[in-house]
């Protein structure tokens, strides 16, 4: 509290430095001609797959200057948490970290026609909304699967990686927990629904497992077949690169699907409620709206193999927040960098 | 103002309206009790659901090489989540030191046991629910703390305080309803008691039949008294008339015969007219004295009539025969139509007398040289019996009135009459279940007296 009571402070006082100093992967302001207002949007999202969302919306809000920042789901709480940086909205797809904002007392309720759409499972407190359902997929390399099975579930995968050792020695890739707050929350969400993601997991550590920061990165090295199998890969970028389609394939594991939410909220601090409100009404009824496809704004799913009956939704709560906790979290990271880092 | 009568109060609506608000006190307990019954239960459940988080939680803290090691179940905190989307705070502390939560978070005290706490306070600028659970290590105490916002619980007793307000406000309906159907039911008795005292003929003085119901015994019991009381009292100013009557008519009946004997020996004219006028007078008195005797025969008979089968144009016929006389006195054409037979059952004395009467009237008020027309009409079910004359009949004036005692119409003026006679014949026919209805005679001259008799 007094720390961000200083922070706002410095803030007033300094208020010709730039931004704060939680870092930040791009910066981008959706100009329009004659603005009336900004809506600044802090977010997880890389901006790419966003600017769609923030034209359509600007279609209907023509005057409304949207200024975008995005950064990774750490750094968005280093945002708010620590340096109160002053923004409207907070788009994550780090549903647990999101829940604490909102716990934590940062976030401010919103209802509107249009988040009574949304299903209660998909919302919580009427604070934070999910707008997408985005699968954790296995991202296959078409290539390196040549001749192969396909894996279907996680005892197929540890099959067939066991099967053949020497075709899939460091061609694994699956997210840091540590440096992603996605992966970490795929990787949680995993442990807590099958004993099999440990298993998985000493095999893909046996094998040597490169480990890496974003789902994109992941895709282009299957896709350049400089690794085989990605695990924990966010189905939604997958989709979006229509350019590798045929070098991949997208699998939704049969046994089970953690499928992520990509989450909004209203920070309590933000100064243009309205159009942040207007904003939230867009993505909300673009997702949840009967005409509208749930998963149009972000998901073009033409390859994914799998039944969408076995994805799991990770719920919105706080439940989300046990693997927050800092025991929990050193507990988890020492068992996963068991499996993995040997 | 003390002559005005008292403003009448409904003894059942007043009950009604004690009932009915009988019943919204108990309705407003009922939802006080529901109410303080259901924010028990709520906050009971709601502190069984923190306490169990609370336990989980404290059951994964174990001693792992010399330190604390917690592994909180997701179950924990996901189970909050499960009653409501509230807020969810922790701490977890190693004797006094913080290990992990939200170190701003107030532990509530220990309860008696010193394992176990609750406590309601304010963290974040909310009301938060507290349970703290203690439980001793090898190492050393460990607490922990679970809180959890109330907006849920709010919510949860506003449903059931409206829900309380729909059933406290059905039961108030209904047992509102069911208080205007108890007192109705309740007045019934006496509302059959008015009903059967209203619907009494004037000379009913029978006792009122005995009542199963005992609040009601008394009042019928007094009810009774009264009325022999009043039969009593009746019987005795009767019996008064009766005896006066007789005690004047003997001497008036002497009185008379000494004064037209004194007639025939008088020879002055005035001397005369003043004596005629003295005759005049006695005989007025004599008629009086008779028909207060008549009256006083006709109510000790219509108590109980004394009823045989007749034929009512023979009666008729009787008292046709016997008045003859007085109407040939004053040139009076008396016609009677008494072809038909018509049997009835009657007390033929008192249909005799009250048929006299009404015919007497006739002769009397119908000047000289006119007719009085006497039919009967005998009817399956009723017999009509219809006098008409030529006299001046009862002009614009309310017959009806002339049924009462000593009431006489305008043109009895200078005839001798009691004013009796039509309260006799009128009482004799009500007795039977007749009527009796006195009318002008239709587009002309006179009155028309009809009596009606059932004829079973």
């Amino acid at each position: 509290m007094r720390r961000s009571l200083i922070a706002a402070v410095l803030g007033f006082a300094l208020c010709a430095l730039p931004l704060a100093a939680f870092e930040i992967e791009s910066e981008t302001t959706f100009a329009v001609s004659a603005p009336t207002g900004t809506l600044r949007i802090l977010s997880t999202t890389d901006t790419s797959l966003f600017a769609p969302v923030v034209r359509a919306f600007q279609t209907a809000n023509p005057t409304t200057e949207v200024f975008y920042v995005s950064a990774s789901s750490t750094e968005v709480m280093v945002a708010i948490e620590t340096e109160s940086a002053e923004f409207d909205l907070v788009v994550s797809s780090a549903m647990d970290l999101q829940t604490k904002l909102a716990n934590d007392g940062f976030a401010q309720p919103f209802r509107s026609a249009a988040t009574d759409i949304v299903p209660d499972w998909a919302k919580w407190r009427d604070s934070v909304f999910g707008f997408t359902q985005e699968p954790a997929t296995l991202v296959l390399s078409v290539a390196a699967f040549e001749g192969l099975a396909m894996p279907l579930t996680r005892q197929d995968l540890i099959a067939t990686l066991r099967a053949n050792p020497e075709r899939f020695q460091d061609q694994i890739g699956t997210y840091d927990v540590r440096a992603s707050g996605l992966g970490y929350l795929f990787a949680t969400q995993d442990s807590r629904t099958s004993e099999s993601y440990w298993r998985l997991a000493e095999v893909m550590g046996a094998l040597g497992t490169r480990l890496y920061c974003c789902s994109s990165d992941m895709i282009d090295d299957v896709s350049s077949g400089e690794i085989a199998v990605a695990y924990n890969v966010l189905g939604s970028y997958a989709a979006a690169r229509q350019d590798i389609a045929d070098k991949i394939h997208v699998i939704e594991p049969s046994d089970f699907t953690s499928t992520m939410q990509r989450t909004v909220l209203m920070l309590r601090q933000a100064e243009n409620q309205t159009a942040a409100g207007k904003f939230i009404n867009h993505l909300l009824e673009t997702a949840w709206g009967k005409d509208s496809d749930a998963l149009a704004a972000f998901h073009d799913f033409p390859r994914v193999i799998g039944d969408p009956a076995n994805r799991k939704p990770i719920r919105l709560g706080p439940g989300l927040l046990v693997f927050l906790d800092r025991f929990k979290r050193e507990k988890f990271r020492q068992a996963w960098e068991d499996a993995f880092v040997q | 103002m003390a002559a005005m009568s008292p403003r009448t109060r409904s003894m059942r609506r007043q009950l009604i309206a004690q009932l009915v608000a009988s019943s919204a006190i108990l309705a407003a307990v009922l939802i006080f009790l529901f109410q303080g019954f259901a924010r028990q239960f709520a906050e009971e459940s709601l502190d069984n659901v923190l306490m169990a988080s609370t336990t989980s939680i404290l059951e994964s803290v174990t001693e792992r090489n010399g330190a604390v090691s917690v592994d909180i179940p997701y179950a924990a905190l996901a189970m909050l989540g499960s009653v409501s989307d509230d807020r969810v705070f922790y701490r977890i502390d190693h004797g006094t030191e913080f290990l992990t939560g939200y170190g701003d978070l107030e532990s509530a005290d220990l309860g008696a046991d010193g394992r176990t706490g609750f406590a309601a306070s304010e963290f974040r600028g909310d009301q938060v629910r507290v349970v703290t659970a203690s439980r001793l290590l090898s190492i050393g105490r460990v607490t922990v703390t679970v809180a959890q916002t109330q907006d849920g619980l709010s919510a949860r007793l506003d449903t059931l305080f409206r829900r309380a307000l729909v059933l406290g406000g059905a039961f108030f309906l209904l047992a509102s309803g069911l208080s205007i159907w108890v007192a109705t039911r309740a007045f019934r008795p006496l509302d059959t008691l008015a009903r059967s005292v209203a619907r009494r003929g004037p000379a009913d003085l029978s006792a009122f039949a005995p009542t199963p119901l005992q609040e009601m015994v008394p009042l019928v019991a007094a009810l009774n008294r009264f009325v022999n009381r009043l039969k009593r009292a009746l019987g005795r100013s009767e019996d008064f008339i009766t005896e006066a009557a007789h005690r004047v008519r003997t001497p008036l009946a002497t009185v008379r015969t000494q004064a037209e004997v004194l007639m025939h020996r008088i020879e002055k004219d005035e001397n005369r007219q003043t004596l005629r006028d003295m005759i005049r007078a006695v005989d007025e008195s004599s008629r009086a004295a008779g028909q207060l005797l008549d009256q006083a025969m006709v109510n000790l008979r219509t108590d109980a009539l004394d009823r045989a089968e007749v034929d009512l144009a023979a009666c008729l016929s009787d008292v046709v025969t016997r008045l003859r006389p007085m109407a040939d006195l004053r040139d009076i054409s008396l016609r009677a139509d008494l072809s038909d037979t018509c049997p009835i059952s009657v007390d033929a004395i008192l249909i005799q007398n009250a048929l006299s009467n009404l015919l007497d009237n006739a002769i009397k008020y119908a000047p000289p040289e006119t007719d009085v027309r006497v039919t009967t009409h005998c009817a399956n079910g009723t017999a009509t019996i219809r006098i008409e004359d030529g006299g001046p009949g009862f002009g614009a004036e309310d017959p009806e009135p002339l049924k009462e005692r000593f009431v006489r119409g305008r043109s009895a003026t200078g005839t001798v009459g009691s004013g009796l006679g039509l309260t006799i014949a009128s009482q004799v026919f009500e007795a039977h279940g007749g009527h009796l209805t006195l009318s002008n005679r239709e587009g002309g001259l006179g009155a028309c007296v009809e009596v009606s008799l059932p004829r079973s």
